[in-house]
């Protein structure tokens, strides 16, 4: 049942991230990644990371996909012509080839080293991967990494608008 | 049935690869970003198989700190972006050659 | 007093900080003030220095203070550390004594002068240099300063630099230098390497014991030193640059170049002597360099026509008598003829100075005559100087020089005495054809500068009476000889020395005493009847003998010499590295290694196009194969 499951999803995730980089419009490409994203989300259920897969659809499927498709449709931009035009077909026959070398070297790792880790992994507490967890670290081990993202996220706020704002003259 | 380490492994790989393919082929900023955004979320799924596998904590946490990350740099590099297009009238990266000798 | 040293030598280098940084906005009258005063407070500091060391026991007038640790490298030690012994003593009473007259004379001398407070910047700067110099109590320190008078000197005889020929002698002066300097550095490292210490007291209490005397190590240093003193106080070979170094405002030429700076040398040696009596050889040498250059320069000085050069070959022929001294272990007296002889020769030059001033710049003694009777007080103080400086009693001259025959011909270096007296003879000689041809006897003077001839002002006057009244008298501090007031203050720093020379020939000294008078008097004769009574007979003398006249006029051709010999191979060789080597090889070279770098740059950058599709599929090669290694091979 558990394996049905996630063959499903899988297949979903795959073939919505094929998509996602095929597309000539961007609009269809974002599309395509929330779909992998709430697959995604949905593997995160079969192993155990219950507050995960909650910020993966609320923050990550929702609020940073919106705002990429805001921005797409702020700029207006136009379907660009096939990906596989003659200027760029040599440079993307490269990138497949090193990116199924890539492949190929991570199954290789993977194939070493953790083809005979038993299915289904060891037995782990019910609390494991709830939000009370991952808060209770958050606010003891984790304190410190934990204020830092506050930092990093005005940064990034207040660089945001800088970068974004109209020019005044 | 259970569902095997590797498999979860090799699904990341792909996307990973999937992402890896779309940032060296496509030349609209937006879809190389979006190609980022989706090896991030190879990574993460790595990061949560072995956290369940291992029985440990550490690796939820880790995926709560790379979306931080993610959102920031999304902020950040989706304002660049409008920056650029409101420059150049482009997010064609072929037509951004500041950097050339 | 005696527990600051430092304030002897701290007045000139304020002056010269304040007249150098400030020197153009406050004005010519404190540029002046500033000047004479700093080197008037040394003055009465060395004054009361000197009253403070009279006070102790002979055996105790010995000062040493260590201001601030200097160099410390492993067991290399030097200090800014000062000593005041009776000799040190004798050399600032001279340094900051005439100095002070000298800039008190130019501020007469130098009014019209544009560059005022940049002469009394150097002047100061000198005069700093020079009291460090004789004050510094080890040879590291002692070379430093001796470096740094050879820089002021170099500044102030280039000082109107806009004139070729006096950059010119300015740069021959410091280059003529560097021989002797180079000479002077290898021995004092030699000294070191040897010693294992460069400070005074800890070399000559170290030497007896530790260098074999009259051996290899001894004599190498000694003439290495002797070597530099050459440069410095103009001896054989290396006296050359000295007479050109008259390119100098003649205050210059009166307080470096006659009175202070090329005695150094000289205090040098005598600062040296238990090294010297170590190196009977280098003593040798030292006497008779000394007597050669004592005669040699004055046979040029017989025939030359520029009354500054007269002065200055004249300076060289008696820098010649105390290394003479020097090296028949008359230390004493060699200082002593240093200490008139700075009195004297600064006396004649201001003197010079004095004609040239109310000539309007007129050097040549053919061109003057009859000037007592329009600038009566340079004429009389001049004549006091010329009889001082040939030797003629009572004048101070005569009691400094005949002790230093009297020493020769006791020491039994008969030789070298007859070269001193026969100098003597000479210089008595053309002391006074100078003095006749200028102020007495019919007027050469052109008419335009007759016009304008008249007395200095008293600024310039006043140090001239004041010196004269010091060639004239102070040769008495030195009466009896060997026994009197000076040597009793300056004789015990020499003790240790006066063991080796001895007296060698026993020679009295009253009857010596009326042999050099004599010798002198026949000088002034032979000049009185050359240039007074019978006028015609010095004509007459160069049709006879023309070949040997023109020797003399170009001094020997020795300037020629060390251009052929020195100077063109030299600059041909330079010559033929910058063509052939330089521009070629290193410059080749280097400018190989640029073209190469700019070729590979122009390949290189082609990698970097700017699009980052491009530079992603590195990227992306890099990683692929940093995981190809990890997946593979770990």
């Amino acid at each position: 049942m558990e394996l049905l499951v996630f063959a499903g999803l899988a297949l979903v995730a795959a073939v919505a991230g094929l998509l996602v980089i095929v597309q000539r419009h961007a609009v269809y490409s974002a599309l395509f990644l929330i779909i992998t994203m709430g697959s995604l989300a949905g593997i995160y259920i079969l192993l155990d990371a219950h507050f995960v897969w909650v910020i993966q659809v609320i923050v990550y499927a929702g609020a940073i996909m919106v705002l990429f498709l805001f921005v797409i449709m702020l700029l207006d931009i136009r379907s660009e012509p096939a990906p596989w035009a003659p200027p760029d077909r040599g440079r993307i026959l490269i990138a497949v080839l090193l990116s199924v070398v890539l492949l190929a070297e991570l199954g290789v790792a993977v194939a070493r080293r953790f083809v005979l880790a038993p299915a289904g992994g060891p037995a782990v507490a019910s609390s494991f991967g709830r939000t009370q967890t991952v808060g209770r670290l958050l606010f003891t081990d984790f304190l410190f990494p934990f204020e830092i993202t506050s930092i990093i996220l005005l940064v990034a706020m207040v660089g945001a608008m800088v970068l974004a704002k109209k020019r005044l003259h | 049935m259970s569902v095997p380490l590797s498999a979860y492994l090799i699904l990341s790989a792909y996307l990973f690869a999937m992402g890896v393919v779309g940032v060296a082929t496509r030349r609209n900023a937006l879809i190389i970003f979006m190609s980022i955004e989706l090896m991030l979320n190879a990574v993460n799924l790595s990061f949560l198989a072995f956290a369940r596998f291992l029985n440990s904590m550490d690796g939820q946490i880790f995926v709560f700190f790379v979306m931080v990350v993610a959102a920031a740099e999304v902020a950040v590099g989706l304002a660049i972006i409008i920056a650029i297009y409101r420059n150049k009238e482009t997010v064609d990266v072929a037509e951004l050659n500041l950097l050339k000798w | 007093m005696l527990n600051s040293l430092w304030l002897i030598p701290v007045w000139p280098l304020l002056g010269f900080l304040v007249n150098g940084f400030f020197g153009r906005r406050i004005g010519k009258t404190a540029v002046g003030t500033i000047a004479c005063g700093s080197v008037g407070l040394s003055l009465l500091a060395s004054l009361g220095a000197l009253g403070k060391l009279l006070a102790r026991p002979a055996e105790a007038r010995r000062v040493e203070q260590v201001l601030a640790p200097w160099i410390g490298a492993g067991n290399f030690q030097a200090d800014w550390g000062l000593l005041l012994d009776p000799l040190s003593a004798v050399m600032i009473l001279v340094v900051s004594g005439v100095g002070f007259l000298i800039h008190v004379y130019s501020i007469g001398y130098m009014r019209e002068d544009p560059d005022y407070p940049r002469f009394f910047t150097y002047l100061n700067l000198f005069t700093f240099s020079m009291l460090m110099l004789v004050l510094a109590n080890n040879y590291l320190l002692l070379y430093v300063f001796w470096e740094a008078v050879g820089l002021c000197s170099y500044l102030l005889i280039g000082f109107w630099f806009e004139k070729k020929s006096a950059a010119d002698a300015g740069k021959k002066a410091f280059i003529v230098n560097r021989v002797g300097d180079f000479g002077f550095a290898l021995g004092v490292m030699l000294l070191w390497t040897s010693l294992g210490t460069l400070r005074y007291d800890q070399v000559f209490a170290a030497a007896p014991a530790q260098l074999v005397a009259g051996g290899g190590v001894v004599t190498a240093i000694t003439l290495l030193l002797f070597l530099g003193a050459t440069g410095k106080s103009a001896q054989i070979p290396l006296y050359v640059w000295l007479p050109d170094a008259m390119e100098g405002p003649t205050p210059v030429s009166a307080l470096i170049h006659a009175a202070t700076m090329v005695t150094a040398g000289v205090y040098m040696v005598a600062r040296s002597a238990p090294l010297f009596t170590l190196a009977p050889l280098s003593l040798s040498v030292v006497a008779w360099i000394g007597g050669l250059t004592a005669v040699f320069a004055a046979t040029i000085a017989l025939v030359q026509t520029d009354i500054k050069r007269i002065v200055a070959y004249s300076t060289i022929s008696q820098l010649g008598y105390m290394f003479l001294g020097c090296g028949v272990g008359a230390y004493a007296a060699a200082i002593f003829h240093l200490m008139t002889h700075a009195f004297f020769k600064a006396l004649l030059f201001l003197g010079s100075g004095s004609v040239i001033h109310g000539l309007s710049g007129e050097q040549d003694i053919r061109k003057m005559g009859g000037l007592r009777k329009h600038m009566p007080i340079t004429a009389w103080t001049f004549l006091i100087a010329a009889l001082a400086n040939a030797g003629i009693f009572p004048l101070a001259g005569f009691w400094s020089k005949d002790e230093i025959l009297y020493g020769a011909a006791a020491g039994g270096y008969g030789a070298v005495w007859a070269l001193g007296a026969g100098g003597a003879f000479l210089t008595a000689f053309y002391m006074l054809r100078c003095y006749y041809l200028t102020f007495e006897g019919r007027s050469r003077v052109e008419p335009e500068a007759a016009h304008h001839l008249h007395e200095s002002p008293p600024v310039m006057t006043v140090p001239l009476v004041i010196l004269a009244v010091f060639a004239a008298l102070v040769g008495f501090v030195g009466v009896p000889p060997e026994h009197g007031a000076y040597h009793r203050f300056v004789e015990p720093v020499f003790a240790g020395a006066k063991q080796v020379a001895g007296h060698a020939a026993s020679v009295g000294e009253v009857p010596m005493a009326i042999l050099s008078l004599v010798i002198a008097l026949v000088g002034v004769w032979l000049a009185t009847r050359f240039y007074v009574w019978r006028p015609e007979i010095p004509a007459r003398m160069v049709e006879r003998y023309p070949a040997a006249y023109r020797t003399l006029l170009h001094k020997y051709y020795v300037d020629e010499l060390y251009d052929a010999l020195i100077v063109e191979p030299i600059r041909r060789g330079s010559l033929w590295l910058w063509r052939r080597f330089d521009e070629p090889v290193i410059d080749g070279s280097v400018n190989g290694i640029g073209a190469l770098i700019r070729i590979g740059s122009l390949a290189l950058r082609r990698v970097q196009t700017g699009y980052v599709m491009s530079y992603v599929l590195s990227f992306i090669v890099g990683v692929v194969a940093i995981l190809g290694y990890l997946a593979f091979w770990r």
